[in-house]
């Protein structure tokens, strides 16, 4: 097949698999697998300019979207005055010290030469800066804590609008981003994934714990919507009006006032629902759209080739005076930032922030999937790998009932073989999963949609 | 009576956190051992191996249960012990599947480490799902014979102190098996030729080739020791605390942690690493405020709960260490990259 075929054809099947989940289960789902689709395809473009342009395995995807996630709580949320009223000054006071504390480090870290006296200041800070945070700290989040835990118990938000979320998240993202990158990307490339998969599950206990923060594991739920809440919809005038115009026909042929009545409610309700949807999806849509356009230009551009030979030859790279770690930092950040701001989306779709269900495989070898299918290198791969495992992800449960159905189809109804594997359909699908990236990468190491190399 | 005091202190010590600690770091010990072989051998960090603890552990609970139905016991000692190379046969032999299957074609290519390692994701997921579909994602128990050596209140009738020592049977028999295990890995390794043959294709692959060692021996032989020491140190902690597969896989990071800190690819380096994670971890979530009101007068006595960190962070801790092992000295305590 020709490498320019691949892009439309492999688009093409997309939308049909789509199409069929819009035919017969229905629009509304097909729209929800869409929405959560584009969210996916830009988490796959974080990860492959790092991985495709920067060669940096970072297996800390969960980290960055959960702290997308919490930043649009941290926005978009109203502020608690009560908290920060009574408890706001210790939380302040300790961030102070903990800064404080970390910049003393810094300073003694670089300017004392003895090995002696540096240990012992060292030490000293720590052991002070630990005293002197837990004398603010412990108290002020009792306090925090017990101002109507049951609906916050936590300092609350700016009460932002939560669109705003999204660039913000990208700047928090990008700043722990650049700490970590300082720490780990002058190690070897596995010391990288090691090092990230355990900074993002600090990063996941501190939100899971930390409740004067996040409500941890209460989790925040009614967050704002950038999109009109359904019931507005069903309540407005021009809505009716444009259902009833959408289904003309349709109303027409029904016969009597009150079930055409009727007819009409139903179809108000649901088109409502599809009327949010598809304003999710059209946002979405245009942020992916955006991101898509930036990252071919960095990709084209001097510094996407730089980052490339990079990638494929390091040591010619840096004897051409590339200064390579400063190279793979920029990369790690942007990438960063971009999966940040898709976890401060999916935050907003679902209206909700739940620290316990961000899961290693969900969040982060599954967008490696994507990115490997996809085609690493190619951002249009990235996109497509983001549709297609995430389409697979979710038709895999109904699928992998059916085919346990068929496997125990001649056993009885009430058989414990039958049971035990109608109640274990559900793991199949990450056997399918660990079987698309084996037979991916062994049959198609450059993934659907391979890096278009670049010749004179 | 002052010195019943410190004696109370320090057995409230030995009981919460010496023991346990001493029993933690041996498992994960051994488990880091089968890691870091598998990166000195084969150069890659393989991220399916805390998935090959639960396979081990999974299958060893399986030979349980049918030795168990067949009125087989060991008596005061836990049935799984008996099952224990049953379990590990199999899980070599799955072991060496997966390796023929899946693995032995990159080696073949010379695929840069990073791309076995993507790999060793792949084998991870399906591990996952065999294992859940096998055996299910619930908690397991397994444990059976006699459940304490020392118990805490015989102990304190015995002694007449405040404080009571208990010691499970399962932490004597874990601290035992892992200290033979790690004598008899290191006699191999030093004094065997099979074992010093391991060695040298670790230290430097074409001239192990070059003096006539076959690579494909090396890497079975790698395999089955990886097998035998994971199946082990799984079968060590489901007995000591329970199998649920979802744990099994957390296990991943303090081995990691414990295998860059003792220095990756060295298995003396893996010993030390994993007892270092499994100290700080009970140290520095343990709740020193009992310990400090034996030990100081009346007026000195803390408030607080004397706590470093709370348990929630207790898998933090190990990668704390791991950042501060790698910007402070990189290589690891003892320097690896060679067994």
């Amino acid at each position: 097949m020709k490498d320019e075929l691949r892009a439309p054809i492999a688009f093409t099947i997309m939308a049909i698999l789509l199409a069929i989940v819009g035919f017969t289960q229905s629009w509304s789902v097909s729209l929800s697998v869409i929405n959560l689709c584009i969210i996916s395809s830009i988490m796959a473009i974080g990860v492959n300019l790092q991985w495709g342009y920067g060669g940096l395995f970072n297996a800390g995807v969960m980290g960055f979207t959960a702290l997308g996630g919490l930043t649009a709580v941290l926005v978009s949320h109203d502020p608690i005055y009560e908290a920060w009223d009574k408890a706001g000054i210790g939380i302040v006071i300790s961030a102070i010290i903990f800064v404080l504390s970390i910049i003393a480090l810094l300073f003694v870290f670089r300017n004392i030469e003895n090995k002696q006296i540096r240990n012992t200041l060292i030490i000293l800070i720590i052991v002070f800066g630990l005293i002197g945070i837990n004398n603010f700290y412990g108290p002020s989040i009792d306090i925090i804590e017990s101002i109507n835990p049951a609906k916050t118990g936590f300092l609350g938000g700016l009460g932002l609008p939560i669109i705003f979320s999204w660039l913000i998240a990208a700047v928090v993202a990008g700043l722990v981003a650049w700490v970590i990158g300082k720490i780990t990307l002058r190690l070897r490339s596995d010391y990288l994934a090691i090092a990230t998969l355990g900074i993002s599950e600090i990063v996941i206990a501190v939100v899971k714990h930390e409740d004067w923060l996040s409500r941890g594991v209460k989790n925040v739920s009614g967050l704002d919507r950038p999109v009109p809440y359904e019931i507005e919809l069903q309540q407005s005038d021009w809505f009716l009006n444009l259902v009833e115009r959408i289904n003309f026909s349709k109303l027409e042929a029904t016969q009597s006032l009150s079930s055409r009545q009727d007819l009409l409610n139903d179809l108000v309700i649901d088109s409502s629902g599809i009327f949010v949807k598809l304003c999710y999806a059209g946002l979405f849509f245009s942020v992916l759209l955006l991101i898509f356009y930036l990252s071919q230009l960095a990709l084209n551009s001097p510094w996407g080739r730089m980052l490339r030979a990079i990638r494929d030859n390091e040591e010619a790279a840096s004897a051409m005076g590339k200064n390579i770690f400063s190279q793979h930092l920029q990369i790690f950040i942007i990438g960063s930032a971009i999966i940040g701001i898709a976890g401060a989306m999916l935050t907003t779709l679902d209206g909700q922030f739940t620290p316990g269900s961000y899961r290693p495989l969900r969040f982060t070898f599954i967008i490696w999937l994507m990115v490997i299918i996809g085609g690493s290198g190619n951002n249009l791969g990235s996109i497509f790998g983001g549709f297609f495992i995430w389409f697979i992800w979710i038709e895999a449960e109904p699928l992998s009932i059916g085919f346990m159905n068929m496997l125990a189809s001649g056993l009885e109804y009430d058989n414990p073989l039958r049971m035990h594997l109608l109640g274990s359909a559900a793991h199949l699908r990450l056997f399918i999963m660990g079987l698309l990236l084996l037979l991916a990468l062994r049959f198609m190491p450059k993934g659907v949609i391979p890096e278009k190399i670049q010749k004179k | 009576m002052e010195n019943f005091e410190f004696i109370n202190a320090m057995v409230l010590l030995a009981n919460f956190v010496i023991v346990p600690a001493l029993s933690y770091g041996s498992q994960l010990a051994l488990a880091t051992l089968s890691l870091t072989i598998i990166y000195g051998v084969l150069r890659f960090s393989n991220f399916a191996q805390a998935d090959w603890m639960s396979f081990g552990t999974m299958a060893t609970i399986l030979f349980t249960w049918l030795f168990q139905s067949a009125g087989i016991n060991a008596g005061i000692l836990p049935t799984a012990l008996l099952t224990l190379p049953f379990a590990i046969i199999v899980t070599a032999l799955f072991c060496l599947l997966i390796d023929r299957s899946v693995y032995s074609f990159y080696r073949k290519q010379k695929s840069q480490p990073i791309v076995l390692m993507i790999v060793s994701v792949g084998v991870m997921f399906i591990l996952q799902a065999v294992v859940r579909f096998i055996i299910g994602p619930n908690d397991r128990k397994f444990f059976d014979g006699e459940k304490y050596i020392v118990h805490a209140l015989d102990f304190k009738n015995y002694f007449g102190l405040e404080e009571g020592l208990t010691i499970k049977s399962t932490q004597l028999i874990t601290v035992i098996i892992a200290l033979v295990a790690m004598i008899s890995l290191f006699y191999f390794l030093q004094k065997t030729k099979l074992g010093k043959s391991m060695r040298a294709y670790s230290n430097n692959e074409d001239l192990a080739l070059l003096s006539g060692i076959n690579p494909e021996k090396i890497v079975i032989v790698t395999w089955i020791i990886s097998s035998i020491l994971i199946t082990t140190a799984g079968v060590l902690y489901g007995l000591d605390k329970s199998f649920k597969p979802f744990t099994y896989f957390n296990l991943l990071l303090p081995m990691f942690a414990a295998a860059i800190v003792g220095g990756i690819g060295s298995p003396i380096g893996a010993v030390i690493g994993g007892y270092i994670i499994a100290f700080s971890e009970i140290t520095l979530t343990y709740a020193y405020k009992k310990f400090f009101v034996y030990l100081l007068p009346e007026s000195l006595e803390p408030s607080g709960l004397m706590q470093v960190l709370s348990t929630d962070y207790k898998f933090a801790i190990s990668f704390i260490i791991l950042v501060i092992v790698l910007i402070v000295r990189p290589t690891g305590i003892v320097r690896g990259k060679i067994i």
